[in-house]
């Protein structure tokens, strides 16, 4: 049985069996586990990969680690489910896992209708079409009649279809599973051009044999801020994790990173920094956490911009620019609420 | 003193508890009704557990849903359907290919297994052996893998568009699928299709008077070649009077792909033939224990009583032997259909690939879909089984 029967059938056994699953917190459920349990793609590169070890690594598994830190400070008290475009929400709506840290946009129906609540936005991005160069093709608007490889259960699914319909342009969908499969069918030649995440498409560009034989299409059709989720009705949860991840902004913001939090942490002259860190007042037990969470969080895994140049900066392989990541204090439109 | 012996049937026992327990037919009925008490309160919480959840997540259940646009693309429809459709629709397209794929796959699989099932019975040593190596292959690895490696095969090891293998200019076989002409009618071949239903009909009539007259008379009729003349040579006929009224739209390179034609998608290709070689393995199991079942004796008595070979193997063999082949197959046929959603491993979108996944992925109504693509598979297979049981009735000893 496919993966996304499984897990569809396996949400609706859990409905049928599960009696007491969602009202207890999840805050609770987490401590008495040991582990945060956490749903991540089935691997981008740069994005979540396994590393020599085996263990995941990444821009996004980051975030779970930076939660299991606040929580444990551990960052391997994280157990790493691999979801599907498919089976990502049926996983976090069944309780397979506590939260979802994994390339996904934020958008209306899923905030609402399908009960989920996202937390934050960790990557500003949007749809783009990747090439082959020898096609010689200039804009995405001259694909009638290519095949396109898209992941299905995306929201690149949909906009590929307004896309071409409001372009008046035909295509052939081939459905795919994982950005691997992807890969694989683009390469093979199955499809024409790849479409999803303009990151995806960069990660994945760079791991191609010979990534200048293709070229990003000019066009960015949509709006994709992805960002880490978690089950819609938990809101103490939803804080723990929309926190931890304004917590590592924030701490980008302040210049505090992994190296000097130490020495920031005995008191410093900003009054934010201080509140962060836990030297001043006592925010983490507002969200149900000790006052050294934050403190624990940037000391593991990083502020933001440490977390983004390690995985995905201009200095990896995938090369991507901060652009609209960039705080919005340099241009970005990262920006977190204060902590106060 | 005279004594009769009268019969008194059972002795009446007077009622006690225990007796519920030591009597057979008492003690049936309670665990009959225990066990369905207990049947009915597992479903009974079940369905109770459901709605509680659903109320805890505050998710409604209802299907108006279906009646929501889907906004997703098909790369295979036999129906007009766009983003713009419904998901019913969606649905609909899904339940289509499912059906072409398990009928096509009954069907090929049905012939292969046949062929393969006589030929594991050939005196030829060479023969019976590389048919017997070919059924323990095929049944021997999992369907899943079939499918797999054929797709493979097909998506990287045919050319692209653009270097596709060509049969006389008009069939093209690339990764993207084997392109071939589609017919296009023009408004006189109705009279071919009458021309057709009406030999059709002939035929059988003929069929039946001359299976009449045999019986009356003795005399045979060339049964066949009426037959064949009527359903097939008479439509021909008129088909050329006619002026050969239809085109054939023929595929063509356009841009990044062919256009025009029909085109049998790798996705669908694999499917079909993986789930027919793998499943004609099994038949050719069942054809062959099929006609092994039925006593040598019988075609030395058909023999014996002057009947030529072939009509042995017609009238005496084959009918006995379908009564052991027809109930394995059936479980066959409907292993070909439930096996069908493997398609979504290779993304050919069926009805667990559409309104199962996609349909489920964009809406979250994960129990809808779930009951819906379930309530059809259970639907899909007892239609098979209730037609293969009434085929086996059909061929039923009866007893005189």
């Amino acid at each position: 049985m496919s993966k996304i029967t499984k897990l569809a059938a396996g949400a609706a056994v859990a409905a049928l069996f599960a009696a007491n699953t969602t009202t207890a917190g999840t805050l609770d459920d987490v401590k008495a586990a040991g582990h945060v349990k956490c749903g991540i793609s089935t691997g981008v590169p740069g994005f979540a990969f396994t590393d020599d070890s085996g263990a995941w690594q990444g821009f996004d598994p980051a975030v779970c680690k930076a939660v299991a830190a606040a929580i444990f400070g551990d960052t391997s008290k994280v157990k790493y489910t691999t979801t599907t475009g498919k089976t990502r929400f049926t996983a976090l709506a069944s309780g397979e896992v506590d939260m979802l840290a994994r390339n996904t946009t934020w958008t209306f129906s899923r905030d609402t209708d399908l009960k989920l609540d996202f937390v934050g936005v960790n990557y500003y991005d949007g749809q783009g079409f990747m090439i082959p160069t020898e096609l010689g093709v200039e804009s995405a608007k001259d694909l009638d009649g290519a095949s396109v490889c898209i992941q299905t259960g995306t929201t690149t699914e949909l906009n590929l279809a307004d896309f071409f319909r409001t372009n008046g342009i035909s295509y052939e969908a081939v459905p795919i599973e994982t950005n691997d499969e992807a890969r694989t069918n683009y390469v093979a030649g199955r499809c024409d051009v790849y479409t999803t995440d303009a990151s995806g498409l960069a990660a994945t560009r760079s791991s191609l044999e010979n990534p200048s034989a293709h070229v990003l299409m000019p066009e960015i059709i949509s709006k994709e801020p992805l960002g880490p989720l978690v089950r819609h009705g938990d809101s103490e949860w939803a804080d723990i994790v929309r926190w931890t991840l304004n917590a590592m902004i924030t701490a980008e913001e302040l210049g505090v990173n992994s190296e000097n939090v130490d020495s920031m942490a005995t008191g410093t002259d900003n009054p934010e920094i201080n509140r962060l860190l836990g030297s001043e007042g006592d925010l983490g037990a507002m969200i149900g956490l000790d006052k050294a969470w934050a403190w624990r969080a940037i000391k593991m895994v990083g502020n933001y911009g440490e977390v983004f140049d390690t995985y995905i900066g201009a200095d990896t392989p995938i090369g991507l620019e901060r652009g609209l990541n960039a705080l919005w204090t340099q241009g970005g439109i990262l920006y977190s609420p204060p902590f106060r | 003193m005279s004594q009769t012996t009268e019969f008194q049937g059972p002795p009446r026992q007077s009622f006690s508890i225990g007796k519920i327990w030591t009597d057979k037919r008492t003690r049936g009925l309670v665990i009959q009704l225990m066990a369905t008490i207990a049947i009915c309160a597992v479903i009974l919480y079940l369905g109770n557990n459901v709605v509680e959840n659903f109320q805890k997540l505050g998710k409604p259940f209802g299907f108006g849903f279906l009646q929501q646009e889907s906004n997703y693309d098909i790369n295979q429809t036999l129906i007009e359907y766009n983003s713009q459709s419904t998901h019913l629709r969606a649905a609909v397209v899904g339940i289509l290919n499912t059906l072409l794929v398990a009928v096509c796959g009954i069907i090929l699989a049905s012939i292969l297994g046949f062929i393969l099932g006589v030929l594991r019975l050939s005196p030829n040593w060479l023969v019976n052996k590389l048919a017997y190596c070919y059924i323990e292959f095929m049944r021997n690895v999992p369907v899943l893998v079939h499918i797999l490696l054929v797709h493979g095969i097909l998506v990287h090891s045919l050319p692209k568009p653009k270097q596709a293998i060509e049969f006389a200019d008009s069939f093209f076989l690339t990764n993207r699928g084997f392109f071939v002409p589609s017919p296009v009618t023009q408004p006189l071949f109705w009279v071919v299709i009458a021309a057709f239903v009406f030999g059709l009909i002939y035929a059988f009539w003929y069929r039946r008077n001359a299976r009449i007259k045999q019986a009356a008379t003795g005399e045979q009729s060339p049964v066949f070649w009426v037959m064949l003349g009527a359903i097939i040579g008479l439509p021909v006929l008129v088909f050329f009077l006619t002026g050969m009224p239809i085109n054939w739209d023929v595929p063509e390179l356009k841009g990044f792909n062919f256009k025009g034609g029909m085109a049998l998608k790798p996705e669908f290709l694999s499917l079909w033939l993986a789930l027919s070689l793998y499943t004609a393995a099994f038949i050719a199991e069942i054809v062959r224990a099929g006609i092994e079942a039925v006593n040598k004796g019988q075609t030395e008595a058909a023999l014996a009583l002057g009947l030529p070979r072939r009509r042995t193997l017609n009238l005496v063999v084959i009918p006995q032997a379908l009564r052991v082949i027809i109930p394995p197959l059936n479980s066959q046929y409907l292993n070909i259909t439930k096996n069908s959603s493997l398609a979504i491993a290779i993304g050919y979108m069926d009805i667990v690939a559409t309104i199962g996944g996609i349909t489920l992925n964009q809406t979250g109504r994960e129990m809808e879909c779930m009951l819906i693509v379930l309530g059809l598979y259970l639907f899909f297979s007892l239609t098979i089984s209730s037609i293969m049981n009434w085929y086996n009735k059909r061929l039923a000893l009866v007893e005189r």
